[in-house]
């Protein structure tokens, strides 16, 4: 390391046309405090292609600093090229701790990272904090959730931890002040060996947002089959909500993955989370218990969703569902 | 009796088990309405190696036992019955003679594609009128020089249709009685060969059941089975062996009754508790427990009894004969801890009683077990 | 093609309970299974010997001695030989220094099997860790190109392409061998093993690998707790506070209208 420095950086992964995935933005928020604790700035990283906006909406979000690499090889993200500029600018500013958004990029590119500079990582943590020594604490889950264990790196700098989307929320834009600085910095294509060829463009209705939804209607073992998702996503039309699935559901073949809300699928945190027929496995509720509020509609009285939920009907929700969904219809007019 | 659960057997059931519980389960409640013969299934359980158990590699078949084989048939029928009694049937009483009364080239011809599973095999005894009386038989085979002509029919006849290769029985000799029946290897596709009336039946009915008609029925000469009229031998012969494949069926079904029941009863809650704390659960499971235990012991005794190549007949009659009556009680009394559900098809118990019943009745009801086991004590 | 296949044996995490007043896993009668997403990466490696039947494929695993028991499942499902990473210098370690071990273990392999892996295939993660890591990092310490979240993979000239289940699309990339892929659920079903070969897994002798087999190349400082920069503070068990309102009517439909109701009332919609 060139220097060592007590400043927190946080890596805001960029798509495609250079705009910041909201996870990255998300990280600033706690990030401000942890950075404070550990008496030094809060970076943003971005790399990518023609970032401005990613840089504005990371300024917006109380970055003091903003590191950015650009290149037409860091456009769409390949592991050698972000691991190798990574490298590059850990090298030679030093921060203390790296937060990144644990998406399927963040999770290639931590580990990677992370054993290039022989330091720790600490994958998929749900709440972070500083102890008085000024050392991370990870807190993360394991055992499908129904574990979670507090992890700290002593000695190895940075201490980097990958944090899934959703668990913290964006602050309200304040003023942007951040200092930005950009790197000139380069990866040969000849040290890139993984290629793009294709990408798979699936059909609008296939993509299922649940990370960015308001409200999510999620149904599990008890809706019986593919039909029994019927009343739900009508219930989801009324609410403008979008539809959610347990993992039981999802093996037993009744909803693709990508409706997946757990452990093993989605973490998400909307205002309003509608469980139906969803026992609560741990699992479960390790995706979605940071919801605002919860409703639980099982026939089980002593399903577990009904220790997490707010609001929770006993009974078929064949029955409960077409009644919930045209009164809801009848209150929006 | 020597039957040590070692670890090739327990990791063969734990696949067993897997493969029931992933594939098989799922589809049984579907199959036993629609009366679907589970073709995929058959074809998964080919693939495995689930169609030619206790054959040698030389065959086609995986070189275990009789007694991994009837395990096989027990966690198949835990879940589905009547898949159980497909793998049953395709090994015990088409597979099985062929191996043991077959030439040569018969083996090679015809049992190497059953227990490599590209082949399904069905057995064809029972006539309208010749069921425990197997010497009533009026099917008929004449000999005419380079080829038999058969003419009759068989009924009730497992995995008739599906199945690929038969094993029929008919008169070469009408005076002769026992002494005048012999057997036939019978290709599906063979000239006056048809598939006739499907039976539709109160249990087990994913599994298809046929009437094989002969007409005419060209059999090439190579195709009689062990000796000429000594065809009863090798039917009752093969039926002792299926008995052990029936026992472990309704073993199956016996455990898979209790198993569903176990669970419904930690569930089920009545005057505010769950019926498992009332004593009445706890008896009727714990006595149906010991019961199917001890049907299970029957069982794997049969089955290492035969691996062991000792004389077997009557530990697979009383195997198949406490085994099927134990399902029967036991399915009964399951479903009355379900109550009203049970009664419903919302849960599986109603298809597992209707499933027991036949295992009381095909490959020789609880009456012939009891002539054969009595025949053996000497009481006759 | 030779392709090595990393598993993991991990407890089925699906069957893990809390005790209810202990407030710990119970971990008792939990049966351990291959991790599973350690079997979709067999199952493509499976496939291309389905192609390719001169394709080799080797799994290792790092464990106690019972992990043999995963190894002899992947066996009976597709795997032609397998080798188990064992030594007490061993336990304890983070990601890092399992990743470490791991890659000079293949590199042991290599010698002893007289041949190079053209891939290295791994779960992208354990369902009892989650974290992973360790593909990428194996990748990293023996200077390979990577791809995660791989789907299938189909030979090609320079290696394979790999389908990846990228953040909001399936993608193609192409990536040259040697290599590591970590896969994620595929559309395809894991095979079940044959009798046939689940009756010659269950004789077959599972080699070990040790420290003292790794002398020379290894350093043992790197392995281990001392190799790991991470450390496991405290653990507990998630608890969730109830303050849960049961809406109860005479009718469920009445349940159901009143909740729209209350969410309303409470500008929760």
């Amino acid at each position: 390391m060139d220097a060592m420095t007590k400043d927190l950086w946080v890596f805001v992964e960029t798509k495609e046309d250079g705009s910041a995935r909201n996870v990255g933005l998300e990280l600033l928020n706690p990030g401000k405090e942890l950075a404070a604790k550990q008496g030094g700035k809060l970076v943003a990283i971005i790399i990518g292609n023609h970032t401005e906006a990613a840089i504005s909406a990371a300024g917006e979000q109380d970055a003091d600093q903003i590191i950015v690499v650009n290149g037409e090889e860091f456009a769409h993200y390949n592991t050698d090229a972000y691991v190798n500029a990574m490298e590059h600018l850990i090298k030679k500013y030093g921060p203390t701790t790296l937060l990144i958004g644990a998406t399927s990029y963040g999770r290639d590119l931590g580990p990677r990272l992370s054993c290039r500079l022989k330091s720790g990582l600490t994958a998929d943590c749900t709440s972070l904090d500083v102890n008085e020594e000024g050392i991370m604490e990870w807190t993360r889950p394991a055992f499908g959730g129904n574990l979670m264990a507090t992890i700290i790196c002593p000695d190895g700098r940075p201490q980097i931890g990958t944090v899934r989307p959703g668990v913290f929320k964006k602050q309200p834009p304040v003023e942007n002040k951040a200092e930005v600085i950009t790197e000139d910095f380069h990866v040969a294509q000849s040290d890139i060996r993984t290629k793009l060829l294709e990408v798979i463009q699936e059909a609008a209705e296939e993509i299922v947002d649940l990370e960015g939804a308001e409200i999510i209607v999620s149904g599990g073992r008890g809706v019986g089959g593919p039909e029994g998702f019927q009343p739900l996503r009508e219930l989801a039309e009324a609410l403008g909500a979008t539809v959610g699935s347990s993992r039981a559901a999802v093996d037993n073949g009744w909803i693709p993955y990508a409706h997946q809300v757990g452990q093993t699928g989605k973490t998400v945190a909307p205002k309003l989370y509608i469980a139906c027929g969803i026992s609560g496995a741990i699992q479960h509720l390790a995706g979605m218990s940071g919801s605002d509020y919860i409703v639980a509609i099982n026939k089980d009285p002593e399903a577990p969703i009904f220790e997490v939920a707010n609001y929770g009907i006993v009974g078929n929700l064949f029955e409960v569902l077409p009644a919930l969904t045209a009164e809801v219809k009848k209150l929006k007019g | 009796m020597d039957f040590i659960q070692d670890e090739m057997h327990q990791d063969l059931i734990n696949m067993y088990r897997e493969f029931a519980e992933n594939e098989v389960k799922p589809l049984a409640a579907e199959i036993d309405k629609t009366e679907q013969f589970p073709g995929e299934t058959v074809a998964a359980m080919a693939e495995m190696g689930l169609l030619g158990i206790p054959f040698p590699e030389e065959y086609g078949g995986t070189g275990m036992d009789n007694l991994s084989y009837a395990q096989c048939v027990e966690e198949l029928s835990k879940v589905c019955a009547a898949t159980g009694v497909i793998v049953s049937a395709h090994t015990s009483l088409c597979a099985t003679p062929i191996f043991l009364f077959g030439t040569e080239e018969q083996k090679q011809k015809y049992l190497t594609p059953l227990a490599s599973g590209q082949k399904l095999g069905a057995f064809g005894l029972t006539e309208p009128s010749a069921g425990t009386d197997a010497a009533g038989q009026k099917t008929v085979a004449v000999d005419k020089g380079d080829h038999w002509l058969i003419n009759g029919s068989k009924c009730f006849i497992t995995n008739g249709g599906p199945a690929d290769i038969y094993i029929v029985f008919a008169m070469t000799d009408k005076e002769a009685g026992n002494h005048g029946i012999s057997a036939f290897i019978v290709e599906k596709g063979f000239q006056g060969f048809s598939i006739g009336k499907h039976e539709e039946k109160m249990g087990i009915r994913a599994s298809s059941t046929s009437e094989l008609v002969f007409e005419d029925c060209i059999v090439p000469k190579e195709n009689l089975l062990g000796e000429l009229n000594k065809g009863f031998k090798v039917a009752m012969m093969t039926l002792d062996g299926g008995r052990i494949g029936i026992a472990a069926q309704a073993l199956g079904i016996a455990e898979g009754a209790i198993a569903e029941t176990t669970a419904y009863v930690k569930e089920r809650k009545q005057f505010g508790r769950p019926l498992s704390k009332f004593q009445n659960t706890q008896f009727e499971l714990a006595s149906m427990q010991a019961q199917t235990e001890a049907a299970k012991l029957l069982v794997y005794q049969a089955a290492c009894a035969k691996d062991n190549h000792e004389n077997y007949s009557h530990l697979a009659a009383m195997a198949k004969l406490v085994a099927s009556e134990n399902a029967s009680d036991v399915t009964r009394r399951c479903l009355q801890l379900f109550g009203g559900y049970g009664y419903t098809r919302e849960y599986p118990m109603e298809r597992m009683m209707r499933d027991a019943k036949i295992t009381e009745i095909y490959e020789g009801t609880s009456e012939v077990q009891k002539m054969v086991i009595a025949s053996w004590m000497g009481v006759k | 093609m030779n392709i090595l296949v990393c598993i993991k044996q991990v407890p089925d995490t699906t069957e893990i309970k809390i005790d209810p007043v202990k407030k710990t896993l119970i971990r008792e009668g939990v049966p351990s299974i291959v991790n599973t997403y350690d079997t979709y990466a067999l199952e493509n490696a499976a496939r291309i010997k389905d192609q390719d039947a001169s394709t080799q494929i080797v799994v290792l695993s790092m464990g106690p001695e019972q992990a043999k028991t995963a190894l002899k499942e992947c066996l009976a499902i597709a795997a032609d030989k397998a080798y188990l990473v064992t030594d007490r210098a061993f336990g304890g370690s983070d990601t890092l220094a399992t990743s470490y071990i791991l890659s000079e273990a293949i590199k042991k392999v290599e010698e002893l099997e007289g041949y190079k892996f053209d891939a290295i295939f791994c779960g992208k993660q354990a369902i009892d860790g989650d974290t992973a890591q360790v593909g990428p990092e194996i990748a990293e310490h023996l200077d390979l190109p990577q791809v995660t979240y791989a789907l299938e993979v189909e030979n090609s000239e320079e290696g394979f392409k790999v389908t990846q289940q990228g953040p909001e699309n399936k993608q193609i990339i192409a990536v040259s061998t040697p290599c590591v892929i970590t896969f994620t659920q595929p559309d395809f079903e894991v095979r079940y093993p044959t009798i046939r070969r689940k009756m010659a897994a269950n004789k077959a002798q599972i080699p070990n690998i040790t420290a003292a087999d790794l002398e020379g190349s290894i350093d043992l400082t790197r392995c281990g707790l001392k190799g790991s920069p991470t450390h496991v503070k405290s653990t507990f068990v998630p608890v969730h506070d109830s303050n849960i309102q049961f809406i109860e009517e005479e009718t469920l439909e009445e349940a159901g209208a009143k909740l729209a109701n209350i969410l309303s009332d409470e500008h929760i919609i």
